[in-house]
């Protein structure tokens, strides 16, 4: 039973979750900002891919990965512009803006790829963001193997979900934030501008999905794939929601996903099929949402349009 | 929209009209970008995916699954629900119609293909229940739950073609499906098959039961107004459970077809996105199963051109789907191409 449980629990694997789990974490974090301004965001997986590509390409042509991750916060914050100006300003269903940008993303990153390196399928390899080891933590004993060295990535995405707690627990920005998803109308009679914060939120949540996207073609890989991101903007999306849209609790269940996904393997060799585990985030996800496991409710204003009368 | 009304008005006809136009408009500028001439470009496109017989015939065969996928949506829409789970709908009814269809030998035609057809629908069906029962008994939202059953069906088909229905040597496919079982082909060389007529009865139908049975105007009465309909006696949760079962079923046509009619066998991951499609030619088709076919004939030309396109000049491909997302966002963006068609009359 002990040997068991260490074949499955040992460093090597939770350092692997960790790995797995820093794309799920950022993009999970860009969700959290979104939906808890009242925008739904579908369309994270399709932020997370131009993310990559931007990221790739950007370093690519300057050599630069640290102005790759630059472009792909950018490129993601403009697919997050998109989805504002059209569900915010324009009013179109936020499901199918989120939809529109994921086929669009789909499509215009292997057009562009096709039409700039002429390949399919895969990009050339490109310089990517360093490995670290932490002095001091390198050297613990058990946590040291699991946390001391990784890709620099990975431990900005563990400030950011800190930063992002901070933020919307104990500024007063992140308090105007969450009253514009629960109630914008309140909100709005006491000043707060319900349009440029959405605006804002959606934006900020386009550029964390697009560091997601970075991670994995300029941190994990260097280099870009075809629909890389392979659903992982979906499974941040039933991160966010499984962790109740709060910061450390998307940070845990992006954790859990990605421990699932590191032990996969493992469980394959004891005759589990990895598909069944694969399921996992998604099955959870809706035992979380029809309350089997600690109701998970979302911000109270969501998927509404806000009309100012 | 009124309830009663069963037609469009010409403003809902000519927003999707508007909508094409700018999302061609916009492509031009990626046409432009790689060089080429957008005229040039779309001129290939087009007549090579509209005319002669066996361009029609591609289109129609690639308009045949997004017929389904778009009544799907549309269906489920008509009630007030959001099915975007038409994509794992498609791969759940696909794989029970491919089990069907390799296993039951002796048969006679008449006999093996409905049963075929029946079991897919019924996968579909059940698969969309779910979320469909969720949301009437909880109250959550089908939109996640639609996209997290997407994934549950990806995995489960990709056990079912890897694991206890692999056929191929190599790849993940299952066997052939038997001949009883096929959709025959119709014009070849074309790979259009008997499944367009079953989309076109499809449509016809989804027509009748929507507008001119009770069960169909309860389904919409829910849709247009759920408080007004459970006022006047009409179960919201008994309505929302069938239009998604429903939706479902029409949605796992889409991989029935192309199963039984095209591949001959259930592959890995074979739908081209054609379930997300769907929302896009339900939305261009304002929901009207007349509709649905007209928008679902423009994505298959556009599929069907495309593969013209990309041999014959420099723009690859994927420009159609950057094309088909542009539609969505405008057709869906009404205030958008409402103003801009005020300016117009204005000038």
């Amino acid at each position: 039973m002990w040997d068991y449980l260490v074949y499955f629990v040992n460093a090597t694997v939770l350092a692997a979750a960790l790995r797995m789990a820093t794309p799920l974490i950022l993009t999970s974090m860009g969700g959290i900002f979104a939906e808890r301004s009242g925008v739904i965001n579908i369309g994270l997986e399709g932020m997370m891919l131009v993310g990559a590509f931007t990221g790739m390409l950007t370093s690519y042509f300057t050599g630069q990965p640290w102005l790759g991750l630059i472009g792909a916060l950018l490129a993601g914050a403009l697919m997050g512009l998109v989805h504002a100006v059209a569900s915010v300003t324009y009013k179109v269903n936020q499901v199918v803006s989120g939809t529109a940008i994921n086929i669009f993303a789909g499509g215009v990153t292997v057009f562009l790829l096709r039409w700039i390196f002429d390949v399919a399928g895969t990009s050339p390899a490109v310089s990517r963001l360093p490995v670290v080891t932490i002095p001091l933590i390198n050297r613990i004993p058990l946590i040291g193997p699991i946390f001391g060295t990784h890709n620099i990535m990975v431990y900005m995405a563990l400030i950011i979900v800190v930063l992002v707690h901070i933020f919307l627990f104990r500024t007063v920005w992140g308090l105007r934030l969450r009253s514009v998803g629960e109630h914008p109308k309140a909100a709005d009679t006491v000043g707060i501008n319900v349009f440029l914060t959405r605006y804002l939120a959606v934006i900020v949540s386009g550029a964390m999905a697009g560091l997601g996207g970075a991670y994995l073609s300029i941190a994990h890989l260097s280099r870009f794939g075809d629909q890389m991101t392979a659903g992982r903007g979906f499974i941040a999306l039933a991160a966010m929601i499984f962790g109740k849209w709060t910061p450390f609790g998307a940070l845990g269940a992006s954790l859990l996903f990605g421990f699932a996904n590191a032990v996969q393997m493992r469980l394959q060799e004891l005759g589990i099929p990895s598909q069944f585990v694969q399921m996992v985030p998604y099955i959870l996800t809706m035992v979380a949402l029809a309350g089997f496991i600690g109701r998970a409710t979302p911000p109270k204003a969501i998927g509404k349009p806000y009309e100012k009368e | 929209m009124k309830l009663e009304q069963s037609s469009l008005t010409s403003r809902e006809i000519l927003t999707p009209i508007v909508s094409v136009i700018l999302a061609l408009l916009v492509g031009a500028i990626f046409i432009l970008i790689v060089g080429e001439n957008p005229i040039e470009a779309y001129r290939v496109l087009f007549s090579n995916s509209l005319v002669g017989m066996d361009s029609i015939a591609a289109t129609l065969q690639r308009a045949t699954p997004l017929i389904f996928t778009g009544l799907a949506v549309a269906f489920a829409f008509r009630c007030g629900l959001f099915n975007i789970g038409a994509e794992g709908q498609l791969y759940v009814g696909a794989m029970a119609a491919v089990i069907v269809g390799i296993t039951f030998s002796g048969l006679p035609k008449v006999i093996h293909l409905p049963m075929a057809v029946l079991a897919g629908m019924a996968a579909g069906g059940i698969w969309a229940s779910v979320p469909g029962l969720l949301k009437a008994k909880l109250g959550v939202h089908e939109v996640i739950n639609t996209i997290m059953m997407n994934f549950i069906a990806y995995f489960l088909t990709d056990y079912l073609v890897t694991g206890p229905f692999h056929g191929g040597r190599w790849t993940p496919e299952t066997a052939r499906i038997l001949p009883t079982a096929e959709l025959s082909r119709l014009l070849p060389p074309s790979r259009l098959n008997t499944g367009i007529i079953i989309a076109i009865a499809a449509i016809i139908i989804v027509y009748i039961f929507l507008w001119r049975t009770r069960l169909g105007y309860e389904i919409r009465a829910v849709g247009f107004n759920p408080t007004a309909a459970e006022y006047g006696g009409i179960s919201i949760s008994r309505n929302m459970i069938m239009a998604m079962v429903f939706s479902g079923a029409l949605a796992s046509l889409a991989g029935v077809e192309q199963i039984l009619g095209v591949h001959g066998r259930f592959i890995q991951r074979f739908s081209p996105d054609l379930g997300f499609m769907g929302i896009a030619v339900a939305l261009l088709g304002k929901n009207h199963p007349v509709g649905v076919f007209f928008a679902a004939v423009l994505f298959g030309a556009l599929r069907t051109g495309a593969a013209a396109m990309d041999r014959l000049t420099d723009v690859p491909r994927e420009l159609v789907v950057i094309i088909q997302a542009l539609i969505i966002m405008f057709v869906a963006a009404e205030e958008l191409t409402r103003r801009l068609m005020q300016r117009r009359r204005r000038a």
